[in-house]
């Protein structure tokens, strides 16, 4: 593991420099990415699908190894943090999945609580000992979400809406300094999309942190981000601000304009 | 079908497959062949019903006389069951897990695979007769060929069942942060855990069973009650021994239903 004291120092900043990912050899997925995410809000990764935006996220909390190039968190490179460490960076960096991800037959409450784990020690684990602190907080975090109710049904009786919701608790549970978010709102009725975003977003501004929004709908991404990235073939298109994104960029990532109306 | 007129002949889509005609063939004559060979007729047939039925004659009514006996190597075989079982079920938890290709890389799973067939090639028998030969006569023996047979069958189906599970719930608790052990407690676990259980109570089930068995071969329990009484033709004291298994075997399931119960 690296110390990078050749960037700008600030906590919770991330930057991803020269990113490669190639699942087979002399065929990038990912062709040098360079970003640096070092102010809160939500930033939108906007692009065509199979274009390596989830690639991208899943190499930001190492589900996914890099080819090449690094990624610095906390002033360590995460591609080549290994065991404990990487587990101790992974929990300060929170995901929400397109199909939600949740332990299907454990109960809400328990599903936001397992956002806990990289805190405790697999003995606590076993023996299902989380402490006082984070059970207040996961009620909390599940009232905050609009879930009170539901806190001991099991995770397979909700509808995606719900738990889309109990994803975003589960991640905020692990007090992270970067939310990442693949195709959060994909699954969803254009409603419960909006609604996915605003929470989303609210999160964000009340911890102060970035948020990493995969999402192929320009409108929703347009409305909600402070920062848009356009990504096409593997590289990035566009970043900068989502006024600054006109139909030509569009073109360029998504290809074609008949879409465009 | 208004204008269509079939011009050219088209083969029947359900053709006849000669070649598996030709093994049905094959199946029958060998069967018919194996009947002659192993002399099996009427007469055998009438001649052994006659023998049956004068067992039965001296099997009733059954004798529970020396009900002491009995109870003493019900005691036994049901400490064989459980003690196994749950020594059992507890090694196939890790073997199975161990044996997972989806979690574990090939250098453990290819040696775990190995000792769990292994476990499952020989019958109970003959893995019964193998411990009395190298620990001697008596429950220990028994015990460990239950165990044997019980991580041959929970272990294989559980490695099973987790190659099943959704990988989608394993990764979501891997970008916590969570380590290997809450990972297994937290994402695996809870996806497995009601066919575990399942797995176990058949298995229990079959452990009583079997228990009653080992002891033919002189691995302690009721068995061996019922073959010295069998061999003193106490076919009385036979009949009683046999009721007693099937009320063992009945309380058995009944067991295994309400684990089951709870656990659903």
């Amino acid at each position: 593991m690296t110390t990078a004291s050749d960037f700008p120092v600030s906590p919770n900043a991330l930057y991803i420099r020269g990113l490669k990912k190639e699942y087979t050899p002399g065929n990038p997925i990912l062709k040098g990415i360079d970003i640096e995410i070092n102010s809160p809000g939500i930033i939108a990764i906007i692009g065509p699908s199979g274009t390596g935006k989830s690639t991208l996220l899943r190499c930001i909390n190492r589900l996914i190894d890099p080819t090449a190039g690094e990624i610095i968190f906390h002033q360590s490179n995460l591609c080549l943090a290994k065991g404990s460490q990487l587990r101790k960076l992974r929990r300060h960096v929170g995901m929400v999945f397109q199909e939600y991800n949740l332990v299907e037959r454990l109960s809400v409450i328990e599903n936001v609580l397992t956002g806990r784990l990289g805190y405790m020690s697999a003995w606590s684990a076993w023996r299902r000992k989380f402490s006082q602190a984070d059970i207040d907080m996961a009620f909390q975090l599940l009232d905050a979400v609009g879930l009170t109710e539901h806190a001991n049904k099991r995770a397979d009786s909700l509808s995606g809406g719900q738990r889309q919701r109990v994803g975003i608790a589960r991640a905020v549970m692990q007090d992270p300094h970067i939310l990442l978010a693949d195709e959060p709102t994909s699954s969803l009725d254009p409603k419960t999309a909006v609604e996915i975003m605003e929470l989303l977003e609210k999160f964000a501004e009340e911890k102060n942190i970035p948020t990493l929004v995969n999402i192929h709908d320009v409108n929703l991404a347009r409305r909600f981000a402070t920062r848009m990235i356009g990504m096409s073939e593997g590289v990035v298109v566009y970043d900068g601000a989502p006024e600054g994104i006109t139909d030509d960029h569009l073109k360029q990532i998504y290809g074609g304009e008949s879409w465009l109306v | 079908m208004a204008g269509i007129t079939p011009s050219t002949h088209r083969d029947n889509p359900f053709k006849r497959n000669w070649f598996v005609t030709g093994l049905w063939a094959l199946l029958i004559t060998y069967l018919l062949y194996s009947v002659q060979a192993m002399g099996l007729n009427w007469t055998r047939f009438s001649e052994g019903l006659g023998h049956a039925g004068q067992l039965f004659e001296r099997m009733f009514p059954p004798n529970f006389a020396r009900w002491e006996l009995l109870l003493s190597g019900l005691a036994e075989s049901l400490e064989i069951a459980i003690i196994a079982s749950v020594t059992g079920i507890i090694l196939s938890l890790f073997l199975g897990l161990f044996a997972a290709r989806n979690l574990m890389p090939n250098w453990v799973t290819v040696p775990m695979r190995g000792l769990i067939a292994l476990c499952r090639t020989f019958h109970p028998v003959i893995i019964a007769i193998l411990f009395v030969k190298s620990v001697g006569f008596g429950a220990l023996a028994g015990i460990l060929t239950l165990v044997v047979a019980s991580i041959g069958f929970i272990a294989k189906l559980f490695a099973e069942a987790i190659e099943e599970i959704s990988l989608k719930q394993v990764e979501a608790i891997r970008a916590t942060g969570a380590g290997f052990v809450s990972l297994i407690l937290f994402s695996v676990m809870p996806q497995v855990f009601s066919r575990f259980i399942g797995f176990s109570t058949y298995q229990l089930d079959s452990n009583l069973r079997n228990s009653t068995m080992v002891g033919i071969v002189g691995a302690g329990g009721l068995g061996g009650t019922l073959f010295s009484a069998f061999q003193r033709f106490d076919y009385d004291f036979v009949a009683a021994i046999l009721i007693t298994i099937i009320a063992l075997i009945m309380f058995g399931e009944f067991l295994s239903n309400i684990v089951r119960r709870i656990f659903r």
